[in-house]
């Protein structure tokens, strides 16, 4: 199948190197401590985070926070309606990759003997639910008012008809070629995430991860904007 | 960015945006770029030496924000202000919490903290108002004083090796009863001299803890139970069975007015919270006004339009604040 048309445009008409519609909104479950909803064109992913907060499992008690995660697919978020079961290996997985990514940037060390629980849930899925996933979670967490390094921002990357493609969506995603995703903390510049299916030479897995990083930067700012809008307006809200 | 989620008609809406951009022109022009998210740099002048404080972390030698909220600066001290974050104790802030669990010699309360708070029973004063030393029968009859879901009324006494610890060693502190408990983001709670208030035209009791859990009740008279207690022992034990029951009733029953009020009262916070407009006495009592002079049903205070309304005479409040400065 052809993913790229000869006039250098993917079958959803983006170029190979564009990223699809990205939309942000933070405080969407009012009863969390954060909460976010991240769009990025037709994936759309829900975030809460509840906590810091008392550690439910006595026995797990530290003087680092507890993190933990829970990934799960509406039953409507794909295509075909499929009933779920709640801890298949997939969401498992997931839930774990998220979970070591989020951990890697808050400060845990400052929130002893607390928990911390992060809930995303996908809305709508159409490639790349991963990195919304963690994106939301970001966003969510910033939200909460935990303290964090830095901000993590995750992007994908593919590699498809000899040509690397940005943000890759469910089309191109089941085609099974390679497909990257990536996490960085921007400001730091570091990976924290790195996963890749299939296989890739060497040499383009650089510049396909070179596509991702730019990808996530781009990401970042908007979150940037995001946060530092709803910032201001909470605080000249409140008044004096 | 937040919304303000109400179902608004489009003349509302463009209420509302002008009064919020009323709200933006008026905060304070100082504080303008103090806005910091996570990982921003923070400009700091190196030379004078800088006291990194909350919120801050050093990367590479510059200061950077760890939360996102507001940068403030007290002499050599930088530190950032998070908005929307859980409640940070401080020594002697009066919250309120519920009892989640009565363990050994303590209760624990959730404070809406990073972790349970701890009142010891040897920290309170027994409701007989008697001072002894607090025996093996008074640990057993714990929860004839809070059970579980018990509202507490309490002051923050101190960290201790197992967590924080809370005091209610007064008359004004202890079971909140006949009321309703509204929790808030606890940024919107300012410290002040007084958290108790007494509104006496409405008979209601208010305490805003400033851990954002705010109290609305039937108003009770701080009244010496030790007194009491004398009396009722020095009766003789043969008092009617039925007459105490009546009594007990009679207490036990708050009027429709009260109750009312009550409700208006909690309202009021909840449009502030929705609004998410900082909590005073004076806001909460001029909504009530507002509500009362517009003859407004309890349940009308949460519609939009009543929303728009108190944005407006907020906004028009802190305007002719402003000029008297």
């Amino acid at each position: 199948m052809e993913y790229v048309s000869p006039e250098g445009l993917r079958l959803d008409g983006r170029r190979p190197m564009e990223m699809r519609q990205i939309r942000a909104e933070i405080g969407a479950v009012s009863k969390a401590d954060g909460s976010a909803i991240f769009e990025m064109g037709n994936t759309k992913v829900i975030a809460a985070v509840y906590g810091p907060r008392e550690v439910q499992n006595r026995s797990q008690i530290s003087n680092h926070a507890l993190v933990r995660c829970e990934y799960s697919m509406a039953n409507f978020s794909t295509g075909d309606r499929m009933r779920k079961s709640k801890g298949d290996r997939r969401s498992t997985e997931i839930s774990l990759v998220i979970r070591q990514t989020m951990e890697a940037a808050i400060l845990t060390h400052l929130l002893p003997r607390s928990q911390i629980d992060i809930y995303v849930q996908v809305l709508q899925a159409d490639g790349g639910t991963r990195s919304a996933c963690i994106n939301a979670a970001t966003l969510a967490l910033a939200d909460a008012g935990i303290p964090m390094r830095d901000l993590v921002t995750s992007c994908s990357a593919g590699y498809l008809n000899s040509t690397s493609l940005l943000d890759l969506n469910y089309v191109e995603d089941s085609a099974g070629g390679p497909d990257v995703t990536l996490g960085i903390l921007p400001k730091l510049d570091k990976v924290t995430l790195l996963q890749m299916d299939s296989k890739l030479p060497i040499d383009i897995l650089e510049t396909v991860m070179q596509l991702a990083i730019e990808g996530c930067k781009a990401i970042a700012n908007y979150i940037r904007e995001i946060l530092l809008e709803n910032t201001k307006q909470l605080e000249y809200r409140r008044g004096v | 960015m937040r919304r303000i989620q109400l179902p608004l008609s489009q003349t509302q809406k463009v209420r509302l945006q002008k009064t919020l951009e009323q709200l933006e022109s008026l905060s304070s022009k100082v504080n303008s770029d103090a806005s910091v998210i996570i990982a921003d740099s923070i400009p700091v002048n190196h030379e004078d030496g800088v006291l990194k404080g909350h919120g801050t972390a050093d990367l590479n030698g510059e200061v950077v924000a760890t939360v996102c909220g507001v940068v403030e600066r007290v002499n050599k001290l930088v530190y950032v202000r998070s908005l929307r974050s859980r409640y940070k104790p401080e020594v002697g802030d009066i919250v309120i919490g519920r009892v989640v669990e009565v363990a050994q010699k303590r209760w624990r309360l959730d404070i809406n903290f990073n972790q349970d708070a701890v009142l010891m029973l040897s920290s309170m004063n027994m409701p007989d108002g008697v001072q002894r030393r607090r025996t093996a029968l008074d640990e057993l009859n714990m929860r004839c004083i809070f059970e579980e879901n018990d509202v507490v009324c309490a002051e923050v006494r101190g960290f201790q090796h197992d967590g924080l610890h809370l005091q209610a060693r007064s008359r004004k502190y202890g079971k909140l009863n006949r009321g309703q408990l509204l929790s808030v983001p606890p940024y919107l709670v300012k410290r002040q001299k007084q958290h108790f208030h007494h509104l006496e035209e409405f008979g209601i009791d208010l305490i805003i803890g400033c851990n954002g859990f705010i109290w609305v009740g039937e108003h009770i008279e701080a009244k010496d139970d030790m007194v009491e207690d004398q009396v009722s022992q020095s009766d003789p034990q043969v008092l009617l069975h039925n007459s105490v029951s009546l009594e007990e009733q009679e207490r036990n029953y708050t009027i429709l007015e009260t109750r009312k009020y009550i409700c208006r009262a909690a309202n009021a916070v909840r449009v502030l919270s929705i609004l998410s407009f900082n909590m005073t006495l004076e806001i909460i009592k001029g909504i009530i006004d507002l509500s009362l002079s517009m003859n407004l049903d309890i349940h009308e205070m949460l519609g939009s339009e009543f929303c728009v309304l108190v944005a407006e005479k907020e906004a028009e409040r802190r305007s002719s604040n402003k000029k008297k400065r």
